[in-house]
């Protein structure tokens, strides 16, 4: 019990920047950023490559960076050649499989062979005993959740959540769409890719079908979290995006433990929870109009009867 | 203040839908003109104001603001200096933010607040609540709500306040008191009036009540089929009735004046 409480905290913090940077994409800049697939891929990629070569640490932000550069092809994309966002997204997605097997070599994977990771670094110093991966993900999580929150609260944050908020008053208002679109996309992107460099560096492997479905596992993580957390707030929606991956984590590894599922059947259980969860609004408007339509056909005023 | 040269726009040109909004029209405005536009539908009223905010760009003509070749300036840099409030009280403020959040961001754009990570201080909070106490709408206290929980009339209010938080050299506005309810639109263009004379703000009022466009600013612009038939200011203004205005309307077009609001307004 207690080991599959850690590895869903391992995995959990680990995958926990996944959610967090849908939730600037998709909730705080109402973009359906789809570059997330490719873009984990990318950060795993480009980490394990660098720590294969030994430089585990440098692996970190240039991971960032690459993801960065990443959102911002979509956002040019999007914004500069008038590309619908999500159509951006899936482009910038399919180019980054070459991109990802360039960086690798031109290999579908890459191994670290007793090669140091910030793991294995972090597991010298001693701290935090046999948890010291979960440690080490969370701490990284957590303080990237903190700045993100900052931010958020800065001009420049408070311009981009008036981006997705509402477009037409940034029009009209000095800020430019398309400015803060790209450095929403940038920085959520920066994140994807910084969970792809610490799972890669954790598994000790990168694989260029490793972030195959990521996107939607996040959305499930985000909406899980909002689900237990409710109102939507910046402070609730960056703490439900790290809330809502463990407990997907802790599901997922009950799932594999007691295998009351077959675990190849969980991206498709994945899939249900997102789409019932996304149309929830829909399924609740339209039970209470059957419900109001019923109640009117038993007064006997239902104009539309025999229709 | 502002000078509007020749300017013509065509919407869908080439094609049988083409249309013509606004033809040739110049305006001259100085500095603290208060001027109150009316005309018919479709007379060109709001593309002149998209234009001037650089909702998109003329075909023809300049247009120049303070001193300053605006033709070809984006949108987001005219609206440094022009402020602009719409017909829907929902456009001008961010639902999910809260008033606070709204406020800073009017606030930050201009002024010391240029800098990208400078935050929300104590003493912006306290200059909101400064401002927001002579709305007197009880909006001080809820500077932490959400601008979504706000009535149509508060937020267009709210909106008010930021497009003059910090000066604006010219205010767009564009029927913004038409969605209210009497009470309140009666409470924002008393507000209005006061923000405009306290401030001194050069201003370009779109309305459709005819006696209002009389009694407020210190000229009156009668459009109709893309262009200004009408410029009335002085002592002509001065003791001009609604009546009169229609018979001057009739005989500077040759028809009447058709805006279903309007005559439903008076």
């Amino acid at each position: 019990m207690l080991y599959i409480i850690q590895t869903a905290l391992e995995l959990g913090f680990l995958y926990a920047l996944v959610p967090m940077a849908l939730f600037l994409s998709y909730r705080v800049l109402d973009i359906a950023d789809l570059t997330t697939d490719g873009c984990f891929v990318l950060g795993t990629a480009v980490s394990v490559t660098l720590a294969a070569s030994g430089h585990p640490f440098l692996a970190i932000p240039a991971a960032m960076a690459a993801g960065a550069a990443a959102g911002f092809v979509t956002a040019f994309l999007n914004t500069r050649l008038g590309v619908p966002p999500i159509l951006a997204g899936i482009v910038t997605n399919t180019g980054l499989y070459t991109v990802n097997l360039m960086v690798m070599g031109w290999s579908a994977n890459v191994s670290l062979l007793k090669t140091p990771t910030i793991f294995s670094l972090f597991k010298k110093t001693g701290i935090g005993g046999n948890w010291y991966e979960a440690l080490l993900a969370g701490a990284v999580t957590v303080l990237m959740g903190v700045l993100l929150i900052w931010f958020l609260g800065t001009r420049l944050g408070l311009s981009i959540r008036a981006t997705g908020n509402n477009i037409d008053m940034v029009k009209a208002s000095s800020i430019n769409p398309s400015f803060t679109i790209t450095v929403g996309l940038c920085i959520s992107n920066a994140l994807t890719a910084l969970s792809g460099a610490m799972v890669g560096q954790y598994q000790n492997t990168a694989d260029i079908n490793g972030g195959t479905g990521i996107v939607v596992i996040g959305l499930a993580c985000l909406i899980i979290g909002e689900t237990v957390l409710g109102q939507r707030t910046v402070v609730k929606g960056a703490i439900a995006a790290l809330v809502g991956s463990v407990i997907y984590r802790l599901i997922y590894a009950v799932i594999l433990y007691t295998k009351v599922v077959p675990v190849q059947g969980l991206k498709l259980i994945t899939a249900i929870v997102v789409a019932l969860a996304i149309a929830f609004p829909t399924i609740k408007s339209w039970a209470a109009f059957r419900k109001k339509k019923m109640a009117a056909g038993r007064k006997g005023g239902d104009s539309c009867a025999g229709r | 203040m502002l000078d509007v040269k020749n300017i013509t726009k065509t919407f869908y040109p080439g094609t049988p839908n083409a249309k013509t909004a606004v033809s040739d029209l110049s305006l001259h405005l100085d500095r603290g003109d208060f001027v109150t536009i009316i005309g018919s539908n479709g007379a060109g009223k709001s593309t002149l104001f998209n234009a001037i905010a650089g909702s998109f760009y003329v075909d023809e003509g300049s247009i120049f603001l303070d001193g300053t070749d605006v033709t070809y300036m984006p949108e987001h840099k005219r609206s440094l200096v022009i402020g602009r409030l719409f017909q829907d009280p929902l456009k001008g403020t961010a639902p999910g933010m809260t008033i606070e959040e709204n406020l800073a961001l009017s606030y930050l754009r201009t002024a010391k607040g240029s800098a990208p990570f400078s935050r929300i201080s104590k003493k912006d909070k306290e200059l909101f609540r400064e401002r927001l106490k002579v709305l007197d709408m009880g909006l001080e206290n809820r500077m932490k709500s959400p601008v979504g929980l706000l009535s149509g009339g508060q937020r267009q209010a709210l909106t008010l306040l930021m497009a003059t938080m910090v000066t604006p050299k010219l205010l767009l506005l564009d029927e913004h008191t038409a969605a209210l309810d009497p009470g309140t639109a009666e409470k924002v263009l008393k507000m209005t009036k006061e923000i405009v004379a306290r401030d001194q703000i050069t201003c370009l009022m779109i309305t459709h009540n005819m006696q209002q466009a009389l009694d407020m600013g210190n000229r009156t612009l009668l459009m109709n089929d893309g262009n200004i038939v009408l410029d009335i200011r002085g002592k002509e203004r001065e003791g001009m009735t609604v009546e009169d205005l229609l018979i001057r309307f009739k005989a500077g077009t040759g028809h009447q004046l058709d805006n279903d609001r309007m005559m439903l307004s008076r």
